[in-house]
């Protein structure tokens, strides 16, 4: 079966620092696929290259064997790619429907439609969704005064609208509560098994990594040093160096992953 | 040769007051990010200031004691300003202060003709530099020589100031995030206050510095205000280098300009500031903005909603009792509707581009002047029939738009809003000064309606029908899908793109619609007063968009047309007395301090109180 | 939609208002309704020069109401503040005409606001007396039924100059004018007086600053680049402050000869003081000259009244206001058409003589003072002068009906 998304040699560089080098990976049809790394080791840097707000310095990027190198992100979207952001980005003065309505007018094309009213387009699809992501009640509420986790599920259900075949989710789980974690992110998995969906994530806390992905990826100063199942990196003599050369064994990390690499969060 | 060289010293000499005065700019916005239009004020206030101090203290000490002593005093009015006027605003959305600003010019200017009268004063000359000396022949004053001579210590002085001294780290530590200096524990309004001093110091020194060239007159404030944003521009904001040498590349080169252009004296310079920011679009010295650096300020805008069924029926009566006008016999009211109609529409497409895009445009006039001048141009040069010239008003304006939108949606934030000062300020020296074509200072004159429209009140119902309905279609247009996106662009630009919205083209359809409909304004405009002069597009008409868009309310959907409304009758009212512009500029500052939401946002905010307290 | 309910609350305010604003009414009869003239000005932009026009228009007003005023009503002067701007203007001749039931406008300094009151005068069939502003445009290209003008025109005064430097033996000239309508116009109607009288001259520098932002030593080294005999001059206020200090430093006057069109109007000498130009010749009111005759007569009128002395403006404003009421005079009603029939023809006895609205433009035939300036005491001054008469420098009818478009 052939790859959903394939990484070929992808490398950046800032200046002189490798922030990524020659990465190369695939994600399978229905795959959750982590990405896992101390701060600063390009992470972020390495999602901001597959969705076009980065261009790499090298290698390329195959979607469904398309090459989508360098492509502006809302061309890698239109061709079924969805993406979470570590830093969410929702639409400040509209409420919480209005925001997936949005992305379904996107979708549907019809951005530069000036007949219509926007609030009474695709209203029955975004309530659908935002029932899925479980926060139907929420619908009419602006997004400004949102907690954080139900701005992460608001962000979900934005990212599901275009029916997409990969999602890219850029620490689904930072800034929530441990348990809540854990909740969305089995929230996440049973929508994406259940429609097929791929997932490429990143995340910070371990039992959500450990008990979600399917496979996982060690990122270490922009190299890949390890790739297998929970158990195979659990017990990887290379990524143990690396999280106890961090001082800390698997366990709930700062959030601020941001303020380590260098050009790491373009958009934080 | 000589000649050559006696010109460039005399664009140099010219340098140190456009120098001093833009780097007072620079060091205002780098720090508060605020955009100061009353700079020009405090020049000149310094240029007055000086004056009277010269008449008091004699010879070359007193001379040059009376310029610094005057940069002194300015600075303490500087102070007072910022104290009385500016802080209370600080925590009001993005460029609210701007207003206020305005306020403060119109204060200055009429406290300035009560104090010094309304004459123009000569300004003394230097004692002891009176002559020339001879360079190659050529004579050159000792004055430009020891302006020459003094810009770079100045530079230099500020340099020490910002690179060596704790306060320069804590200005630097401002510019670049205001947040970390707050966590420093520094007291953030004294470093305001103490920034304000020293720009509208250099702005007084500006202005005293140049009395042996020039003197002090009333109009000073806003001839020296595009020349300095310019600079600011060109040299990078906040980029005290950046503004020596931009200083020098526009006073330098407008000197040869006299010489081998002397017909485009004013175009040159913003040629040349279109074409720097089009190679460095953030200027010779100057840094990228960093998106969201200086992003919204106080809460993000309501939700919105399409009228409901009760507040339609109350707009619609509203409209039956406009359209009712005419019977009420009083034809000046017909007349005073009509312009508040055209202006409120002009401010409608203002605040549809700065409200809902976020798009702070400082020339918003060049496509209201843009409509005006098609449809007076066709009829003139055409002898085109008014309906036809009426109907390509707008198409001429949105290609106006088209074009400018598209050079200046390359930047954002204050660049974006400088790039469009700047051209359509070059739009504006072009009609000016082509007066073979546009009539120039003349204007254009006898357009007027055709026969049926000629009556006043006819007038009146065609403009109520195409003013109030491109008011409407703006407000329909902001809950439509494309109004949606263009609020998506401006509450996360990297959302929306990352969910499929092409935001730059959005944006620029946006400016593109606001300039058609304030090309729909222009034209209205021509036709009612049967003439029009390069004075419609010139920046006084876009501060006066910016003005009532901001007292009515950015966050507000109505804000545009309620501030044009208000404004146009107070000013109406207003213009009556003899010391309007003081009573008008108070008057803004008071509405800016209480109501920092603006009008319609504040009365919103009292409404939500008094139900609140009532259940 | 809100300012509505405003509208009636405003138009109470704006009708308390109106009677505090208006000129002051002095003498005669009291109660009969007085005859008003709608003022439009730059009170404001232009406050140096409006507010000595407006004395003069006062001094008139009393004089004219002391003698029982005008059709046995007192004769009022609504005087009102465009805020130089040509849109507002026009919005406020609206509002005279059909709030305060004006019979005729009158007013501006700035050519471009005269323009649009004409086109607003001819479009709703209002008498307009253009008192300040030069535009030639004015009275020819955009001349119509409705505007009549009172000040010697820019070509009037250009012209006249033209005739004093035609005497000297200079060939090469350099001119420099604001770059807008007046100083294009001026150079325009100079060079083509000069070259009717003088084919030789030549022009070999055209200098054009942008109005109120000369760079006058650039400027100065301009015109130094291009060695002229001569050099005529149409900067004004601020920019003839600058030219002259920047150009006198630089020597570029020492021996040229210098014409300068209104450099010898107090308005624009007063502020150089004792840096005035000397030995230019310059066209102007030396009201300090007069030793008797009406010029003598206004002038210490109008010392008494205001104790300060006249400008040129307040001299147009005191004819501006005589030739108003000679007009209704004439007219015998305050019907705008017969006041408009009453205008073409009109003699006028005024300060500076018999003036005539002339039939064929409507432009009157007030001259102008031509001399040159001197040193005095500190201050600058025009001295052997002569008052020239304006009917002798206007264009053949021929040339006038050619410009004029036809009567509508």
């Amino acid at each position: 079966m052939s790859a959903v998304l394939e990484v070929v040699g992808l490398s950046k560089s800032f200046g002189g620092i490798h922030a990524v080098s020659n990465v190369d990976f695939c994600v399978a049809p229905g795959e959750l696929l982590a990405l896992i790394g101390p701060n600063g080791a390009g992470k972020t840097t390495c999602f901001n290259m597959l969705m076009g707000q980065l261009k790499p310095t090298k290698g390329d990027v195959f979607l469904k064997g398309e090459r989508i190198t360098g492509m502006l992100p809302r061309k890698v979207w239109r061709r079924g790619v969805g993406r979470t952001f570590q830093i969410t980005g929702t639409y400040q003065s509209m409420t919480v429907i209005e925001n997936v309505q949005m992305a379904l007018i996107s979708h549907h094309k019809r951005v530069f439609s000036i007949t219509s009213y926007a609030t009474r387009l695709y209203e029955k699809q975004a309530m659908e969704l935002l029932e899925l992501v479980g926060m139907p009640e929420q619908a009419q509420r602006a997004c400004a005064i949102l907690a954080y986790g139900d701005l992460k599920r608001l962000e979900l259900a934005i990212a599901l609208c275009h029916e997409p075949s990969l999602l890219l989710m850029d620490e689904p789980t930072a800034g929530m509560a441990p348990s809540e974690r854990i909740a969305l992110m089995q929230l996440t998995a049973d929508i994406v098994a259940q429609r097929g969906i791929s997932v490429l994530f990143t995340e910070h806390d371990m039992d959500v990594v450990f008990a979600h992905a399917q496979r996982i990826m060690v990122l270490n100063r922009g190299e890949l040093i390890a790739e297998g199942s929970a158990q195979m990196i659990r017990n990887n003599r290379m990524v143990q160096e690396v999280y106890l050369g961090g001082g800390s064994l698997f366990e709930d990390q700062t959030l601020d992953e941001h303020a380590g690499a260098p050009g790491g969060d373009q958009h934080a | 040769m000589g000649l050559f060289i006696a010109q460039l010293l005399t664009g140099l000499a010219n340098a140190a007051t456009l120098f001093l005065v833009a780097s007072g700019l620079s060091l205002i916005f780098g720090v508060t990010r605020i955009v100061n239009f009353a700079h020009g004020s405090f020049y000149m206030l310094g240029a007055f200031v000086g004056y009277s101090l010269m008449q008091v203290l004699p010879g070359a000490i007193g001379f040059w004691a009376s310029v610094l002593l005057s940069g002194l005093i300015v600075g303490l009015i500087g102070v007072v300003v910022e104290m009385l006027v500016l802080r209370p605003v600080y925590k009001a959305p993005e460029l609210f202060q701007l207003v206020a600003t305005f306020g403060v010019i119109l204060v200055i200017q009429d406290l300035a003709l009560m104090i010094w009268g309304a004459e123009d004063l000569l300004g003394p000359r230097a004692p002891g530099l009176k002559g020339v000396v001879r360079i190659m022949g050529e004579p050159v004053p000792l004055y430009d020589l020891a302006l020459i001579a003094m810009t770079p210590f100045v530079l230099f002085a500020l340099w020490y100031l910002i690179a060596r001294t704790r306060l320069g780290v804590l200005v630097r530590a401002a510019t670049q995030d205001r947040e970390m200096v707050a966590a420093l524990g520094v007291n953030q309004a004294w470093l305001f206050t103490g920034v304000f001093f020293l720009g509208a110091a250099l702005a007084g020194l500006g202005g005293a510095i140049q009395l042996p060239k020039g003197g002090a007159d009333l109009l000073m404030d806003f001839n020296i205000l595009a020349a300095i944003f310019v600079v600011v521009v060109i040299g990078g904001m906040g980029s005290l280098p950046g503004a020596y040498i931009a200083a020098v590349l526009i006073s330098v080169l407008n000197v040869f300009g006299v010489s081998y252009l002397p017909q485009s004296t004013l175009v040159l310079m913003f040629v040349v500031m279109a074409v720097v920011l089009t190679i460095r679009p953030y200027g010779l010295l100057g840094r990228e903005e960093v998106a969201g650096e200086h992003g919204q300020v106080g809460e993000p805008d309501r939700p919105i909603k399409p009228a409901g069924v009760r507040a339609r029926v109350i707009v619609g009566i509203g409209l039956l009792l406009l359209l009712a006008l005419p019977m009420a016999d009083s034809h000046f009211l017909v007349i005073l509707a009509t312009d508040i109609i055209i202006f409120a529409l002009f401010a409608a497409s203002l605040h549809f581009l700065l409200g809902l895009g976020g798009l702070v445009s400082f020339g918003h006039a060049a496509f209201f002047g843009a409509g005006a001048y098609v449809a007076a141009l066709l009829v003139s040069h055409a002898n085109a029939p008014m309906e036809l010239a009426f109907l390509l008003a707008p198409v001429g304006a949105g290609m106006a738009a088209l074009i400018i939108g598209w050079l200046c949606l390359r930047l954002t934030g204050v660049y974006f809003a400088m790039l469009t000062l700047a051209l359509a300020q070059l739009l504006w020296s072009l009609v000016f000064q082509w007066d073979e074509f546009t009539g120039g200072d003349d204007g254009l004159v006898n357009i007027w309606p055709a026969k049926w429209l000629s009556e006043a009140n006819s007038y009146f119902y065609f403009t109520a029908i195409v003013g109030v309905g491109g008011i409407i279609l703006l407000r329909h247009m902001a809950h439509s899908p494309f109004g949606f996106a263009l609020r998506a662009a401006r509450d996360s630009q990297r959302q929306a793109e990352a969910t499929g919205i092409d935001t730059k083209r959005v944006q620029w359809m946006a400016f593109t619609v606001a300039g058609v409909l304030a090309g729909v304004a222009g034209g209205l405009f021509v036709f009612s007063k049967g003439s029009v002069f390069p004075n419609e597009l010139e920046i006084a008409k876009s501060f006066d968009g910016l003005i009532v868009v901001f007292l009515g309310g950015v966050k507000t959907l109505s804000g545009g047309v309620v501030g044009a409304a208000s404004l146009e009758l107070v000013k109406d009212y207003l213009t009556r007395f003899e010391y309007w512009r003081l009573a008008l500029g108070l008057l803004i500052i008071f509405v800016v301090i209480v109501a920092p939401t603006g009008i319609v946002g504040s009365l919103r905010s009292l409404l939500e109180r008094v139900r609140g307290s009532s259940t | 939609m809100k300012y509505r309910s405003r509208l009636s609350a405003v138009a109470i305010l704006v009708a308390s208002t109106v009677v505090s604003i208006t000129g002051a009414l002095t003498g005669v009869a009291q109660a009969a309704e007085p005859i008003k003239v709608g003022e439009i000005n730059h009170y404001k932009r232009m406050a140096a020069f409006a507010g000595p026009y407006k004395n003069g228009i006062e001094l008139a007003l009393e004089e004219i109401n002391a003698q029982g005023g005008v059709l046995e009503r007192p004769l009022e002067f609504i005087f009102r503040d465009d805020q130089g701007k040509p849109g507002e203007a026009i919005k406020i001749a609206e509002e005279l005409v059909s709030r305060d039931e004006v019979v005729m406008l009158t007013g501006t300094i700035l050519s471009n606001i005269g323009l649009a009151l004409s086109s607003f005068a001819a479009e709703k069939k209002v008498v307009y007396l253009a008192s300040e502003p030069l535009a030639d445009a004015l009275v020819w290209e955009a001349g119509n039924d409705y505007t009549f003008r009172l000040r010697a025109s820019t070509y009037m005064q250009a012209a006249m100059l033209a005739e004093e430097a035609a005497k000297t033996d200079a060939v090469t000239y350099a001119t420099i004018a604001p770059n807008y309508a007046y100083g294009k116009d001026a150079v325009a109607a100079f060079k083509k007086a000069l070259t009717a009288l003088r084919p030789d001259v030549e022009f070999v520098a055209e200098q054009w600053p942008a109005l109120f932002k000369i760079d006058a030593g650039a400027e100065a080294q301009a015109i130094e680049r291009a060695k002229p005999d001569a050099i005529f001059n149409v900067t004004f206020g601020g920019d003839l402050a600058k030219f002259v200090r920047e150009g006198t430093t630089r020597g570029l006057f020492d021996g040229r000869n210098v014409y300068g069109l209104l450099t010898g109007e107090p308005e624009y000498l007063e502020p150089l003081a004792d840096e005035a130009p000397v030995g230019w010749t310059v066209t102007g009111y030396p009201w300090y000259d007069f030793e008797s005759g009406a010029n003598k007569v206004f002038v210490d009128a109008y010392m008494e009244r205001f104790d300060d002395s006249p400008k040129i403006g307040s001299l147009v404003g005191y004819m501006t206001a005589q030739s108003i009421a000679a007009a209704i005079k004439r007219a015998g009603s305050t019907e705008m058409e017969s006041i408009r029939e009453a205008f073409i023809g009109l003699e006028v006895d005024t300060p500076v003589g018999s003036i005539v609205f002339r039939s064929q433009d409507h432009q009157a035939t007030m001259g102008a003072f031509v001399g040159t300036t001197a040193l005095q005491d500190g201050a600058g001054v025009m001295v052997d002068w002569t008052y020239k008469e304006g009917a002798n420098y206007l264009p053949s009818d021929e040339e006038v009906a050619a410009m004029r478009p036809a009567s509508q």
